[in-house]
């Protein structure tokens, strides 16, 4: 557990980076953490990480799949917004855990 | 007289029909539970049995020797549930009122869900062993097998029992270093998550593994169809893996039951209140097992633990007192690493897996992430266990609730 400051804020961190107090996120914070990423956020983006956000708030299980059944972007598009790992970066970016297994 | 339906007859579902049946008086409540089937497979099993362990008839039961007396069991399909009007409707027409409803429907795979899964290489050189009929397709398969490239891969999460695909991966390896052609055999497991272990300390203390016994990893591969021609899989970024036999978890859902009653999410996974039990919109359904689309593993070990919270909470519900009784997500999860050896991890919704021992009377204490000989006893024993106690919903000696005695609290 850590902290950094990004985007003029102090926001909670685990070891991989993620935000650990999704309270703490804004756009500013997302466009920062994205630009670490090498990503540069447009609506599509911010889409994305407002659908994501909403569906962790209820307490939903991730998966690319169901971003893929969003209605936003289809699979191959949600490569295109966030390429090599596209839930880990957006879920990292849209300040809510990683996805992860049990062990 | 009031009526309790629990819809499907496998781990949870008769877990609960038993402890039901044992608490509520039978001239008060009438209990029906229905199943199209009338076997019952030991699933956990299945993964012992590509590499000849464990046989068919090690695995399977009717249904009926774990019913209990006094409860009305329909061996027939589950069309839907009519939530607004309390009943079920099932296939050819019957319907069932009910005061509380339980779903117990479970998950299963759906090869149909990638493209080029099912087709000409499917029980030839592609296998599931989530199944009975792909598990003994593998063991087939193995017998006359000269060794290439084995690969192992997850197609989407979640999935029943997260660890079996490791476990695959290690008994391979022991299987093929017995039978003397480990150097022909190369071991590959692909998963669409950022690694195999995605927990900081399991990663820390398990990965370890894989590397000694030289088993490749392909990491953020999400599968978007199969290469029958090339043999290979073809992710949704374009890389390829290929393979010479292909073991596979499909895509797992839960019953079209679920979407046809309009309870769940897109992989119809029951929504589910995940410290009540309750499906998300009525308080009269409860769900239990891996059709819940609860934030914690798919495994019986966790039906066990949520069958005691539910059946508190539907004491509760009947008799009119709040429900009480919160769910933790409490998961217990055996891992066999070959050679006679296991680990052991305990977890649940807020803590991840940690290291030291954990408590069992009479038999343990049982290492918790540490590959040992006592941890394989453990799983071989738990198919008594469960034929035996668990599915009679009788007491186990361990408690719902994750203690965290014998854990260690670490930082690295
Ligand atoms: C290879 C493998 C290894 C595993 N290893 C372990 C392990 O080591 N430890 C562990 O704890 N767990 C393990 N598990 C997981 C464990 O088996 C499951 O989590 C458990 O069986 C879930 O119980 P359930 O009652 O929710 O579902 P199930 O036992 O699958 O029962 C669901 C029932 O509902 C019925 N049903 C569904 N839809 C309908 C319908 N429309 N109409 C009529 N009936 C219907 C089905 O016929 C079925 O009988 C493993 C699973 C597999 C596949």
């Amino acid at each position: 557990m850590g902290q950094k400051v990004i985007a003029n804020k102090t926001i909670d961190v685990n070891d991989e980076g993620y935000m650990t107090d999704p309270s703490q996120w804004d756009k500013d914070v997302a466009s920062a953490l994205a630009e670490e990423i090498g990503i540069e956020l447009s609506d599509k983006h911010f889409e994305v990480l407002d659908y994501l956000r909403e569906k962790f708030k209820e307490g939903e299980v991730l998966t690319i799949r169901k971003v893929g059944k969003s209605g936003i972007v289809d699979i191959k598009g949600l490569y295109q917004l966030f390429p090599g790992g596209p839930l880990k970066y957006s879920s990292k970016i849209a300040g809510i855990p990683k996805p992860a297994s049990c062990v | 007289m009031k009526k309790i339906v629990i819809l499907g007859g496998g781990t949870a579902g008769t877990m609960m029909a038993n402890k039901l049946r044992n608490a509520l008086e039978r001239d008060e409540w009438d209990i029906t539970i229905v199943d199209q089937f009338r076997t019952h497979y030991y699933q956990p099993g299945f993964l012992f049995i590509p590499f000849g362990i464990y046989h068919e008839r090690d695995v399977k039961k009717p249904k009926s020797s774990f019913f209990p007396v006094g409860v009305n069991v329909l061996y027939t399909g589950i069309d839907k549930v009519d939530a607004d009007n309390k009943k079920v409707l099932l296939e050819g027409g019957k319907v069932l009122f009910y005061d509380f409803l339980i779903i117990a429907t479970g998950t299963k795979t759906c090869p149909e869900e990638t493209p080029g899964l099912k087709e000409q290489l499917w029980y030839k050189d592609i296998f599931d062993f989530y199944t009975i009929e792909g598990a003994l397709a593998l063991q087939k398969h193995f017998k006359s097998w000269q060794g290439g490239k084995l690969v192992m891969a997850i197609t989407e999460i979640p999935y029943k029992c997260p660890v079996a695909p490791l476990e695959f991966v290690f008994l391979a390896e022991e299987f093929f270093t017995k039978k003397g052609i480990r150097d022909k055999v190369d071991i590959t497991i692909v998963t669409p998550m950022a690694g195999v272990f995605t927990k900081p300390i399991a990663t820390k203390m398990l990965s370890e593994l894989l590397v000694e016994k030289n088993i490749n990893v392909v990491a953020d591969f999400y599968i978007e169809r199969i290469d029958n021609e090339k043999k290979a899989l073809v992710s949704y970024d374009e890389r390829e893996v290929p393979f010479d036999t292909l073991t596979i978890v499909p895509v797992n859902m839960g019953d079209k039951m679920v979407e046809r009653s309009g309870l769940g999410d897109d992989l119809n996974f029951v929504f589910t209140n995940k410290h009540t039990l309750q499906q998300r919109d009525h308080e009269e359904i409860f769900v239990i097992g891996d059709a819940a689309n609860l934030p914690t593993s798919k495994a019986g070990s966790v039906a066990h633990f949520a069958s005691e919270i539910l059946f508190d909470n539907l004491m509760n519900a009947i008799e009119g007192r709040p429900l009480t009784a919160h769910f933790d997500g409490h998961a217990n999860c055996y891992i066999e690493t070959g050679y006679g050896k296991g680990a052991l991890i305990d977890f649940n919704y807020d803590t991840e897996p940690l290291p030291g021992t954990f408590p069992l009377p009479g038999i343990g204490p049982f290492g918790l992430l540490k590959n040992t000989k006592i941890n394989h006893y453990g799983k071989i024993m738990f198919r008594w266990i469960y034929w035996h106690l668990l599915l009679k919903g009788k007491e186990l000696p361990v408690e719902a609730e994750m203690t965290m005695a014998g854990k260690k609290r670490v930082t690295f």
